[in-house]
């Protein structure tokens, strides 16, 4: 072990780092179906998951092993190969892109080697995301032609043509970006938005200084919510008018799996708008004497979810939540006073404004996902063609007019 | 070295397979398919290489979109499975000698190239060197492919139009 540890550095850390993070996606995004169908409920005056464990907690469980356990039903007359290709392309594909994300800007050390927070650090990060995400539309197309019926066949025509139109405007909307940074490799974005306006204004790309990106982040976020087949572009999937679009004939675990494909990309996306328009990980507050105290923000924060957590359990109805409610807020208590010490508090400063942030999205997506109708199909080819994709283009002529006379 | 190698053969092996399957296969989608796999080992082919732009490009313009749209008019058409034709006499006794003999130049000129030429200089290209490349050394070939795709693209248009 310690032989080939020392002969292949880069394949025995990433090899952990992959396994660590599968481990960690898996459960976010359970907890995040969880997450989703709780703000949904509240959205709608109801309460959502509450009787499997305190609170719905234990809810994805169930639901996990409820799709494990179910029969795998496979309608007759499918095309075996593509059938099963197309949750496993989905799945794979969507967690592939996890992959390139870098959570934090220092580096981490495994098994005494130095390696980068993330998995894998290119440089050409942001096309590669963008190469797999371009795959991404197989799995939804295969599914919908290899079922052999009617609605999946509409609803993976539907995605094909949704897809390619949206990753137009989506890439064009980045170029502005791009720009600004000179470079594809997300963490060398990040560092381009680095400082302030007038000393308090953070210059993330969403103020920066030539031109404020705010046009290509409108588009940014709408093409990836289409690209994403979410509400309320999620026209591969209609129910109302395709009983369940491209999944349809899929039961059991292969349905799980385009369900975790959609979550894992919803993540992915929500990475992406941080780093590229939202500074990543920078704090919003100046390393300035006058703000040291936002280092005690993420310690600040758990502690009060670790103390609410205890309040609410010690009154909660069931034994269950009287018992785990507690102990995890005691958890949290724990983890706060781990990451106010001098070592931890600076490292976990970068993961703790990039993971608030990124769930700051996460909320935004479930938010519209639960207020917005669906849009009827025309209506989103031409707000495609006819909006986003002239306004990034405008986009990308605006910035590169606007640095060119900023320089002079 | 060997590790480089080794990622090489594999996906020299995929690229192939995927071309013979390409041929054997009977249904379009399935061949789609395999042509989509040809193209993706392609590409890593051109990450081995250092051409890391060329790669990405690759993904995203040919499995990402072009690849796309064949398989949403097979799609769009529902073509059925192919029947296998017997081959024309011209294939039988001209084709398979013709093929032969590609095979064989190809072969020699690899083999000839290879022991002559320097090899190119490794390591990753940045992107910036074939940006300048692109708008600056080659950018009237570059404008004037543009305004080829374009006076295709009007073409299409007016095609369609005249049909509904």
């Amino acid at each position: 072990m310690s032989d080939f540890l020392a002969q292949h550095p880069i394949l025995v850390v990433s090899g952990i780092k992959v396994v660590v993070m599968m481990l960690v996606m898996m459960t976010a995004l359970a907890y995040l179906t969880w997450f989703e169908r709780k703000v949904v409920a509240h959205i709608q005056s109801r309460w959502g998951p509450y009787r499997a464990g305190p609170h719905g907690l234990l809810q994805p469980l169930a639901d996990g092993l409820k799709f494990l356990f179910k029969e795998g039903v496979t309608p007759a007359g499918v095309d075996r190969f593509a059938y099963y290709l197309a949750p496993f392309l989905s799945l794979s594909l969507a967690l592939t892109s996890i992959a390139l994300i870098p959570f934090g800007p220092q580096e981490i050390r495994i098994l005494g080697q130095p390696t980068s927070f993330g998995i894998a650090d290119l440089n050409i990060g942001l096309l590669f995301l963008f190469a797999i995400t371009s795959l991404g539309v197989y799995g939804v197309v295969l599914a919908g032609w290899s079922s052999n019926s009617k609605y999946p066949l509409l609803g993976g025509l539907r995605s094909a043509a949704q897809m390619v139109s949206y990753e137009l405007a989506l890439t064009m909307s980045v170029v502005g970006v791009l720009l600004l940074a000179g470079s594809f490799n997300l963490r060398e974005v990040i560092a381009a938005q680095r400082g302030f306006h007038w000393g308090f204004l953070p210059r993330w790309n969403i103020l920066a200084s030539p031109l404020p990106q705010v046009l290509g982040f409108f588009c940014f976020f709408t093409a990836a919510i289409a690209e994403t087949n979410r509400l309320p572009f999620d026209l591969a999937e209609a129910e109302s008018e395709l009983v369940a679009g491209f999944h349809t004939e899929y039961s059991s675990f292969k349905f799980a799996m385009f369900f975790l494909g959609e979550y894992a990309s919803m993540i992915t996306v929500s990475c992406l708008a941080t780093i590229l328009f939202f500074g990543g990980w920078l704090s919003p507050f100046p390393e300035t004497r006058f703000f040291v105290w936002t280092h005690y923000l993420p310690t600040a924060l758990l502690a009060a979810a670790g103390v609410w957590l205890i309040l609410d359990g010690l009154r909660y109805s069931t034994l269950l939540g009287k018992i785990v409610l507690p102990v995890l807020g005691l958890a949290l208590c724990g983890a706060a006073a781990l990451v106010s010490r001098p070592g931890l508090l600076e490292f976990v400063q970068g993961p703790f404004w990039f993971l608030g942030k990124v769930l700051v999205f996460l909320f935004i997506y479930v938010w519209v996902r639960g207020t917005l109708p669906r849009f009827r199909y025309d209506q989103l080819m031409a707000v495609g063609w006819k909006l986003l994709l002239p306004v990034s283009l405008a986009n990308v002529i605006l910035t590169s007019l606007a640095m060119v006379v900023g320089k002079r | 070295m060997s590790a480089e190698l080794a990622v090489f053969l594999v996906l020299a092996a995929l690229a192939v397979a995927g071309a013979v399957s390409l041929i054997v296969q009977r249904h379009p989608i399935h061949s789609a398919l395999s042509l989509i796999v040809v193209m993706v080992s392609l590409a890593g082919l051109y990450l081995l290489l250092g051409a890391e732009f060329i790669s990405a490009v690759q993904i995203i313009v040919y499995a990402g979109a072009i690849m796309v749209l064949f398989v949403f008019v097979i799609m769009l058409l529902n073509a059925g499975i192919e029947e296998r034709t017997n081959l024309s006499r011209m294939a039988r006794y001209v084709g398979l000698p013709l093929g032969v003999l590609l095979m064989a130049l190809l072969a020699y000129a690899i083999g000839r190239g290879a022991s002559s030429q320097a090899p190119a200089a490794a390591g990753p290209a940045p992107t910036k060197t074939l940006a300048m490349m692109l708008f600056q050394d080659f950018v009237f070939p570059f404008e004037l492919t543009s305004i080829l795709i374009l006076i295709a693209i009007l073409g299409a248009l007016v095609l369609a139009k005249r049909e509904s």
